[in-house]
């Protein structure tokens, strides 16, 4: 089934209607009309200061005092993943996958969560401990464990080195694959939005200047061929011309 | 020799003395020299008291020279002699428990009033327009020139010394939990309200922890403001305690008695010290895995 006709007959997770916002004057995002089919893998792509954060953080209902306006529906229960882990020092590593979570069987599930991202036997570490790698695992098992319809992730990999950054494209693809949560990712690495996403926009201007479905097959290399081309449509929508020498 | 005899060299081991080797290219080689440490390098072992045992050593050698006047300043074992003679007549146990019950209670109040302070004005914008300000105030006011008010309003009772040593401690303790308070970061609140903390959880999870290190600062000062306010107090407006003990001693030349209270004042504040510090150190636990 290609990813067209699945987006048609699924629902929308998120749905933006002229969403516009803007700080001291400046617009940012301008007018926005997106849909978001529930359960599909989507990457966003554009320069720093393009307005990817702040489109993440309409979702996320993370802009406070930003003027706006415009329609947003988003799913309950949402998930962020920032770029720094952001575990709480102050707490060892399972209590911060367990921060906000009720219920009975919370530290079960989160014990759970741990093992999933491959940090079982850490769940008494002080996040001080860990590494950055490992920092940012416990930080996917933190907002997997609230089984989100909706997974925010704004630049998750962006402080990693190049080869856990590898190593954790794998496990987020395989975590959605399990999960199938709609996922967000926001990033500026366009190697990465083709490995893993189904679906990549490109932020311009504050509008969406290209969006682009990539209908091939999981897990996929950076060295296949065929993605060579999503690669420059995606590089010229971003306004970068690459030098064959 | 090393035993393990490998034929291919390892780059940064020890250079092979033996030219046997199957070595290209002798290039020259130096062997790797440890560059000079700049850091202080390892602690001495109970560094700490090196110091202090010193100077008494000097104290005591000096005086047993005969190199210092017995009556400005008396010997090492007249000051012990004094200090086991006050304590087993009862004196210094009385005064010494009248000071501590002052400092305790001063204290007491002062850490109380800093906390639900900076935590009123940390938490709510309210709070904060009506008390920052005046704590600011009150603490450009030197608490000690407050004193003589504070006698016509309380007389020269207890009440007064209590009031005036919880204005000293209350100030540090309130500065610095409200500084932690408004300082917390504000990536941590975002986190919060992702994982839709309610409020109260989010003080007890991330407010509270995360000022902890702040207030523990603040602590720290107002454990030694304490004494610091309690050794003026008994030495102008006393008629018990070791501050009064000291004041009698002036007035009859006795060194040795002034110096037993300096040594009595002296072991309180390095053990309330040593106390809130033991407490920070477990309370701040988590603190050791980045410090070491």
């Amino acid at each position: 089934m290609a990813p067209h006709t699945e987006q048609l007959s699924r629902p929308a997770a998120v749905r933006l209607s002229g969403l516009t916002r803007s700080f001291e004057g400046r617009t940012v995002l301008d007018g926005i009309d997106l849909d978001l089919p529930a359960g599909q893998f989507t990457a966003l792509l554009g320069h720093s200061g393009s307005g990817k954060s702040t489109l993440l953080r309409a979702i996320a209902g993370l802009d406070h005092e930003v003027a706006g306006s415009g329609g947003l529906t988003a799913p309950e229960r949402v998930s962020v993943v920032f770029q720094d882990s952001r575990l709480l020092p102050w707490m060892r590593v399972l209590d911060n996958v367990l921060l906000g979570l009720p219920g009975k069987d919370a530290a079960d599930r989160g014990r759970a969560a741990l093992a999933e991202v491959g940090l079982a036997g850490r769940e008494r570490a002080w996040p001080g401990e860990l590494s950055g790698g490992e920092a940012q695992r416990a930080a996917l098992a933190r907002s997997l464990v609230r089984e989100p319809e909706l997974l925010l992730a704004d630049e998750p990999f962006g402080a990693l080195d190049a080869l856990t950054r590898i190593r954790m494209h794998a496990l987020l693809r395989e975590l959605w694959e399990r999960h199938r949560p709609s996922v967000l990712l926001v990033t500026h690495d366009v190697d990465e939005a083709i490995v893993l996403a189904d679906r990549v926009l490109v932020l311009d201007r504050g509008r969406i200047g290209l969006d682009l479905t990539i209908d091939r097959p999981h897990p996929r290399s950076y060295r296949e061929p065929l993605l060579g081309e999503y690669r420059e449509r995606l590089l010229a929508a971003l306004g970068v011309t690459e030098d064959h020498a | 020799m090393s035993t393990t005899s490998t034929t291919t060299p390892v780059a940064g081991a020890a250079p092979d003395p033996a030219p046997g080797a199957a070595d290209p290219a002798p290039t020259r080689e130096r062997p790797v020299r440890r560059r000079r440490r700049l850091s202080p390098g390892r602690r001495l072992p109970a560094a700490r008291l090196a110091g202090p045992v010193l100077l008494v050593a000097v104290w005591a050698v000096a005086s047993a020279a005969g190199r210092l006047d017995p009556a400005a300043i008396p010997a090492p074992w007249t000051v012990f002699r004094t200090g086991v003679h006050l304590w087993t007549d009862g004196t210094l146990p009385s005064d010494v428990l009248t000071s501590l019950e002052r400092a305790a209670y001063g204290f007491a109040i002062g850490l109380t009033a800093g906390v639900v302070l900076a935590v009123a004005s940390g938490l709510t914008r309210t709070g904060e327009a009506l008390i920052d300000g005046t704590v600011q105030l009150n603490r450009a006011v030197p608490t000690l020139g407050l004193i003589p008010l504070f006698i016509l309003w309380l007389g020269i009772g207890e009440t007064f010394k209590i009031a005036i040593i919880a204005i000293v401690v209350y100030v540090p303790i309130y500065l610095n939990t409200h500084a932690a308070l408004s300082g917390i970061d504000q990536r941590y609140v975002e986190l919060a309200e992702v994982q839709g903390l309610s409020r109260w959880a989010f003080i007890r999870r991330i407010v509270i922890p995360g000022a902890l290190p702040g207030f523990f600062v603040g602590l720290r000062l107002g454990v030694t403001g304490s004494w610091l306010g309690l050794v003026v107090l008994e030495q102008i407006n006393a008629t018990s305690g070791l501050g009064y003990m000291m004041f009698q001693a002036q007035n009859y030349g006795r060194t040795d008695i002034i110096l037993v209270g300096l040594v009595v004042y002296g072991i309180f504040g390095l053990l309330s010290d040593s106390a809130v510090r033991l407490i920070e150190r477990r309370v701040l636990s988590w603190r050791r895995t980045l410090s070491s």
